[in-house]
């Protein structure tokens, strides 16, 4: 898996493969690999419980198959389901202990931990394949009383939390996939934030799937307690490879009272070759609940990876007054294809929410926006605007909008916007005359079209996301 | 400066230019005046380079042939087109875009790239001369500008870029007097022994800010009179019918 992958990684920017020994467990899905995952994180009895009644339950489930990107059978028997990095055993306690080879890594995909230490103030949980390798800032946090951790230490050491939260917003029962990593996730962030605290820095977390046939499922709990405020920062690079490869992460996310979650997420994972060979599944279940009056949950992706990007990141807002938010950008290029948007499910009074979302579309990619906005008879003065744009680069390319609306309350207002547009040659000229090329003046004209979105993102992601932007899109004009 | 000799350029295989010869050298202003669809924009579009004309002939610039360049190269060359419709990117601020332009033109002639400070410094020394107010490049590029501002965002671009060879397409057409003023005075103070302008226009009423060193008629894909400034007041007078 090592030297001939790197060869191969030129054409993908961040395609390239640690050769760090790794622990798997043995192929194929059952109750022995449930089992061996559940005792590797040193799991008390009531989660390994709950995995397997997941996995009971995952056995009557069928994969759902209304999503517009068709993909070949997987065969879950043949996929690892567990592998870790071989030092993580004996955790490190700070950079020094940290196996060079990681931070080589690290340093590949520009995140240096000792200078985003110093620079940026970002907190990195780094997921490096499954387990977590190393955490920052811990200290500043553990003062306010923040809790900001790998999921599986969470599980050990706040076990109340855990069990109170887990699974509340995404049930066990849930659709298959996020009932399949119900089963069987290896790690992810856990984040606590006490009562009336904001929290001082932008969380940040850095996913890679290293191992080669490994699927990943992450599981990302985050809890905002009344008052309380975060800004959470998801991104994800992943190595070249052939094979496709399974990503079925579950993030959920709870607001109580007055309080705020904001969730951002750049996704550049690999998105197969030119001819559309390899690249990930891209299969999340993102679903936050505002469960308390005057709460908050904003969502913001940037998604430009992945050879299919299938999720949803969604908002029910229970408490009266509360807020969601949804910003997306879904970049596809060559054979990549997204089917992505997000569900607004009103139920408390007053309850407003907002959906922003750009699709760009070139080369031979397919990209679908898919929403539900969900008024319930008891949410009066409800509100939802959305506004959908598709940009369409070349003639082989699709752009798609589904937007569902389903409004049993007369007091609340919906305002659907959907426009469809072609790059315009005129304006590329524009550019080429101002001594931009033509992939400059291609960077630029899309990150315009973004805009609304991209100044959503924390600044620390601003800059990286509208550089990706740019390079997703580099070749697609010819 | 540029050579044009027997252009011809073709649309959709309908021959607009038919064997135009046209000589500046440094220094020097030229107007281009025509009845519509004589071809004066089709004129500009090939001189920068824009695709979509076939196109024969030769075109050399500063001594070296045009002929197979792309738009940017020839603009990083020195090469400058005012459009008479300045597009509109939405969501692009005026100023970024602008650095980003000035910085590939830096680069390309091997100077060093500006930071944002040393950018505004430019910006605010060019918009100050020209009279104009900079809070126009605060905002989206060309978006909601009247037809006033956008003209006047061109010469401001023309200035900051500072290019060997500006071509200004019907800059004129729609202005008040005050907005022409600021036109003219943009060429008028870049024009030095190094710089040479071609200025397309349809009325006299430029050149009576912008003194051309020489004045051609455009009619049907050819030049078919040249003459100094006075023809241009000639032209006011008796029209283009006479010409032909």
């Amino acid at each position: 898996m090592k030297q001939q992958e790197l060869e191969k990684s030129k054409e993908y920017k961040y395609g390239f493969t640690t050769d760090i020994e790794s622990v798997r467990a043995p192929k194929g899905l059952n109750e022995d690999v449930i089992k061996f995952i559940s005792n590797i994180k040193k799991e008390p009895e009531w989660m390994l419980k709950w995995r397997l009644k997941a996995f009971n339950r995952l056995k009557n489930l069928k994969e759902p198959n209304w999503q517009k990107p068709k993909y070949p059978k997987i065969d879950y028997q043949d996929l690892y389901y567990y592998s870790a990095p071989k030092s993580a055993s004996d955790k490190p306690k700070n950079l020094n202990e940290v196996d060079p080879k990681l931070i080589e890594t690290y340093k590949k995909l520009g995140i240096p931990l000792e200078e985003q230490k110093r620079l940026s103030g970002i907190a990195v949980d780094a997921v490096f394949d499954s387990v977590s390798v190393a955490t920052t800032f811990k200290d500043e946090l553990t003062k306010k009383g923040i809790i900001f951790c790998p999921i599986s230490e969470a599980i050990r050491n706040h076990p109340e939390l855990v069990k109170k939260y887990l699974g509340s917003v995404i049930p066990l029962t849930d659709h298959y996939f996020a009932t399949l990593n119900s089963a069987v996730f290896t790690d992810g962030s856990f984040v606590y934030i006490p009562e009336g605290v904001r929290c001082p820095m932008e969380l940040s977390t850095y996913f890679r799937i290293n191992a080669s046939e490994t699927g990943q499922f992450e599981r990302t709990l985050i809890i905002a307690d009344k008052g309380s405020y975060v800004s959470y920062l998801e991104g994800c690079t992943a190595p070249m490879r052939d094979e496709n490869q399974l990503h079925a992460a579950n993030v959920e996310l709870i607001a109580l009272d007055d309080a705020e979650i904001k969730y951002s997420t750049v996704q550049n994972w690999y998105p197969g070759d030119k001819d559309g060979v390899g690249g990930i599944y891209n299969f999340v279940t993102k679903r936050g609940a505002c469960r308390g009056k005057n709460s908050k949950i904003s969502w913001t992706q940037v998604e430009t990876g992945s050879a299919i990007t299938w999720k949803y990141p969604s908002c029910i807002l229970q408490g009266d007054n509360s807020v969601g938010e949804f910003y997306s950008i879904a970049i596809t290029n060559n054979h990549q294809k997204a089917d992505t948007g997000t569900k607004m499910i009103h139920l408390g009074k007053n309850t407003k929410s907002k959906i922003i979302s750009k699709g760009i579309s070139a080369g031979y990619a397919d990209n679908t926006y898919r929403g539900l906005v969900d008024i319930n008879k008891k949410a009066s003065n409800a509100r939802n605007y959305t506004q959908c744009d598709s940009l369409l680069m070349g003639n082989k390319c699709g752009a798609h909008t589904v937007p569902y609306i389903k409004n049993k309350n007369y007091s609340s207002i919906v305002e659907h916007e959907a426009t469809t547009s072609k790059i315009n040659e005129e304006q590329l000229y524009y550019c080429n005359q101002r001594g931009l090329n033509q992939e400059e003046a291609i960077g630029l004209i899309v990150n315009g079209f973004c805009k609304e979105v991209l100044q959503q993102l924390p600044m620390e992601f601003a800059v990286e996301a509208q550089k990706l932007v740019g390079i997703s899109l580099e070749g697609s004009v010819g | 400066m540029l050579e044009i000799k027997n252009l011809k350029a073709s649309i959709n295989s309908k021959q607009i230019l038919k064997g135009l010869n046209l000589s500046i050298k440094p220094g020097e202003v030229h107007a281009i005046m025509g009845p519509n669809g004589s071809g004066k924009s089709t004129l500009a579009n090939v001189l920068s380079g824009k695709n979509g004309y076939e196109v024969s002939g030769e075109l050399n610039f500063k001594g070296e042939s045009l002929n197979e360049i792309p738009v940017e190269v020839r603009a990083q060359k020195g090469l400058f087109l005012a459009f008479q419709y300045p597009l509109e990117i939405p969501g692009v601020n005026t100023n970024n875009f602008l650095k980003t332009s000035l910085n590939s033109v830096r680069k390309a002639r091997g100077e060093k790239e500006l930071d944002t400070l040393a950018f505004l410094k430019i910006v605010k020394e060019k918009s100050s001369e020209l009279g104009i107010d900079e809070k126009i490049l605060a905002r989206q590029l060309n978006v909601g500008f009247s037809g006033g501002e956008k003209k006047k965002n061109e010469i401001l671009q023309m200035k900051i870029l500072d290019p060997y060879f500006s071509i200004l397409d019907e800059t004129d057409s729609g202005l008040d007097i005050d907005a022409l003023k600021t036109v003219a005075k943009g060429v008028n103070s870049s024009r030095t022994k190094q710089k040479s302008f071609l200025v397309i226009t349809h009325y006299q009423r430029l050149l009576d800010y912008i003194k051309p060193d020489f004045v051609h008629v455009l009619s049907d894909g050819k030049i078919v009179k040249t003459g100094c400034g006075d023809l241009a007041q000639e032209l006011e007078k008796t029209g283009y019918k006479k010409l032909n």
